[in-house]
């Protein structure tokens, strides 16, 4: 194992693919680097393969949608994942469906990613959640890594993948440092990983959201003994994984940052109350971001999205009930 | 490139199957229509063989065509199973798309045909990746897309006739400028009086041609994929010419009879019929039995597709994911 950052791990997954396999390229407004995941990209492989575009959401997504049924690989990058909103047609209503609509003759193995987020003052049309979105639309895989590992062996697994996969990155974890095995491996899609053990309460949590479960875990370590389950992917959803932990713990909390309203939170509390009702001992809760454009301001945007002290709170709160 | 005498006789039957096949997609349509049962939306192409035709026989099979939601004459043009159609359009198993797709989602792959389009210019930017995979792989193949003048007003075809023109991608922008989006004349959606007036703001060829004269539309596009295919970039191509039947079987506007009237004047076939008699290519006799032999098919195709199964519920699912 070595220490990296997160935007280092993803840049070898690309690195790696793009060795790998000549069909994989990349096009997208990032194709120069801005956030540093494709940097020196352009540079080893050459605009052939590292395509930086115009402005056009609409058209290089297009574009890598019908270069991936023709064969190739691409990876869509999109600079703030809000912007799908400019290409969603291409999206929800091309790559989602051509494969079912043609009866399955199509192949679509193509890759949209990019970075969304929070807590960085830039207002609510950049700093939207769109896993959601995503999830919404049959046809489309939707990955959301947290740690620096799986942020490498994901994105090696979205890209060998033959389907549409929207690969979520979060900002706030772009600099985050943490263990990575050297040499090849990949992570498959659709299994979850349980980041801590414990027995009292299981907490789903996706993206910088484990990190903040995984710190309160530590500080309650003492008296509650808190277990993490990080989805990895929320489609195809590890079902068993998680419903496993709530058999062992009976208390579920789900926290993610997107809007609580009919969100991911919701989809995994209606899992568990169909599956494993009579294991609860507890009423399952969701921490969700609130159901607001997300404000520029400091002070409202913190309180916006789940924070560790909310964990902590609902943690003992469930634990009290 | 200009046709030969046995390329217009395939040509003239590849008009007729159209004509007929669409007929015939009414006829059951509004048969099953009475009976209760809704067939969805289809949308016919009476009137724009021409165009279909013309375009498409100046592809190679391993060519790409992408097509919209009138795309039963693209789909006929480029060599696609017309019983795998007409089994589709019933919602069968044995369809081109397994009953999942219907009217406009019509696909077959091997024939380059990457299916229909139910969002109006959603075509428009899937183009550049069939046209940029060409040029990836250093192949010759060429995209045309096809687009109708409605399409011409959403911003993805703006986007993408940008980047293509950019790139100098392989694609061919084939305008079917019928005179209306659905019921919309087109001098009330398109700022100028051509669609292909436009490529002068994207800096590629543009041309405007007689969408009803199978032989001019042939040559017009016959220099835009031979353009394309020796690496000089995309071309945004018009064909003037007019849709006979409604928008779609579910939504069917007015028209003035005397404007009908005129377009019956032009219909493509009788002008082709016309034009191959007069050259001594075809006799009127022989055409005729040209037009008899594709009815033929035609049952058949019928016949295949009524008695085939409908698919299985237990296989909803199949096709979703591939693994």
């Amino acid at each position: 194992m070595r220490e990296v950052v997160f935007v280092r791990a993803l840049n070898e997954a690309l690195t790696e693919e793009m060795q790998r396999d000549e069909n994989v390229f990349i096009v997208g407004e990032e194709g120069r680097g801005v956030f540093g995941v494709t940097r020196g990209l352009l540079k080893k492989f050459g605009p052939k393969r590292t395509r930086p575009t115009p402005i056009s959401e609409a058209a290089f997504t297009g574009l890598g949608v019908g270069a991936a049924m023709a064969g190739l690989r691409p990876v869509i990058e999109i600079m703030y994942l809000d912007f799908v909103t400019c290409c969603w047609d291409q999206i929800a209503n091309q790559a989602a469906k051509l494969r079912y609509m043609s009866g399955g003759q199509l192949r679509m193995p193509l890759v949209i990613r990019g970075q969304q987020g929070n807590l960085t003052r830039e207002a609510a049309q950049h700093s939207q959640q769109i896993e959601g979105w995503c999830a919404q639309i049959p046809g489309l895989k939707v990955v959301m890594p947290a740690m620096v590992e799986d942020a490498k062996g994901l994105l090696k697994s979205a890209i060998r993948d033959d389907n549409p996969v929207v690969f979520v990155e979060h900002r706030g974890l772009y600099g985050k440092k943490g263990p990575m095995p050297r040499g090849e491996y990949t992570t498959p899609l659709g299994v979850a990983k349980v980041q801590r053990e414990g027995t009292d309460i299981t907490v789903v949590a996706t993206a910088v959201n484990v990190h903040r479960a995984l710190a309160v875990a530590e500080k309650l370590a003492d008296e509650i003994s808190v277990e993490v389950v990080d989805p990895r992917t929320l489609v195809p959803l590890d079902t068993e994984t998680i419903l496993a932990s709530v058999h062992k713990t009976g208390r579920l909390l789900v926290v993610h940052d997107a809007p609580v309203r009919l969100g991911f939170g919701a989809e995994v509390v209606r899992i568990v109350t169909e599956e494993a009702f009579d294991a609860l001992v507890a009423a399952p809760r969701v921490l969700g971001g609130a159901n607001l454009p997300m404000p520029f301001s400091a002070p409202l945007e913190d309180v916006c999205i789940p924070n560790e002290d909310d964990v902590e709170r609902t943690v003992r709160q469930m634990m009290e009930g | 490139m200009k046709a030969d005498a046995d390329e217009m006789k395939e040509m003239l039957r590849l008009m007729y199957t159209i004509r007929q096949f669409e007929d015939k997609a009414c006829e059951l349509y509004t048969a099953s229509w009475e009976a209760g049962n809704f067939l969805g939306a289809l949308h016919p192409s009476n009137g724009q063989e021409a165009v279909a035709v013309g375009a498409c026989t100046c592809l190679n099979d391993d060519d790409y065509v992408l097509s919209t939601h009138r795309g039963h004459g693209h789909f006929i043009a480029k060599g696609g199973s017309v019983p795998g159609m007409m089994a589709e359009l019933l919602g069968k198993e044995t369809g081109c798309s397994r009953g999942r797709g219907g009217s406009m989602h019509m696909f077959d792959p091997d024939k380059g045909l990457m299916g229909g389009n139910g969002i109006v210019g959603g075509g428009t930017p899937l183009a550049l990746g069939p046209a940029f995979a060409a040029d990836y792989r250093g192949t010759q193949q060429v995209t045309v897309c096809f687009f109708g003048d409605g399409a011409s007003s959403q911003g993805p075809f703006h986007e993408a006739l940008n980047l293509a023109a950019l790139w100098a991608l392989p694609v061919i922008y084939i305008g079917e400028a019928n005179a209306y989006a659905v019921a919309t004349p087109t001098s009330e959606g398109v700022s100028v009086p051509n669609v292909a007036d436009r490529a002068a703001a994207y800096g590629c060829p543009g041309a405007s041609v007689d969408g009803n004269d199978v032989l001019a539309v042939h040559e017009t596009v016959s220099e835009a994929v031979a353009h394309a295919r020796a690496g000089k970039g995309p071309s945004l191509l018009e064909a003037q010419t007019y849709r006979m039947t409604p928008h779609c079987m579910a939504m069917r506007e007015s028209r003035e009879d005397v404007e009908l009237a005129e377009w019956r004047e032009r219909d493509p076939i009788t002008r082709f019929e016309a034009h191959l008699q007069e050259k001594g290519i075809m006799t009127e006799a022989e055409q005729n039995a040209m037009n008899q032999q594709v009815a033929e098919v035609i049952a058949e195709a019928v016949t295949f597709a009524e008695e085939s199964p409908y698919p299985d519920p237990a296989d909803v699912a199949e096709g979703l994911w591939a693994t």
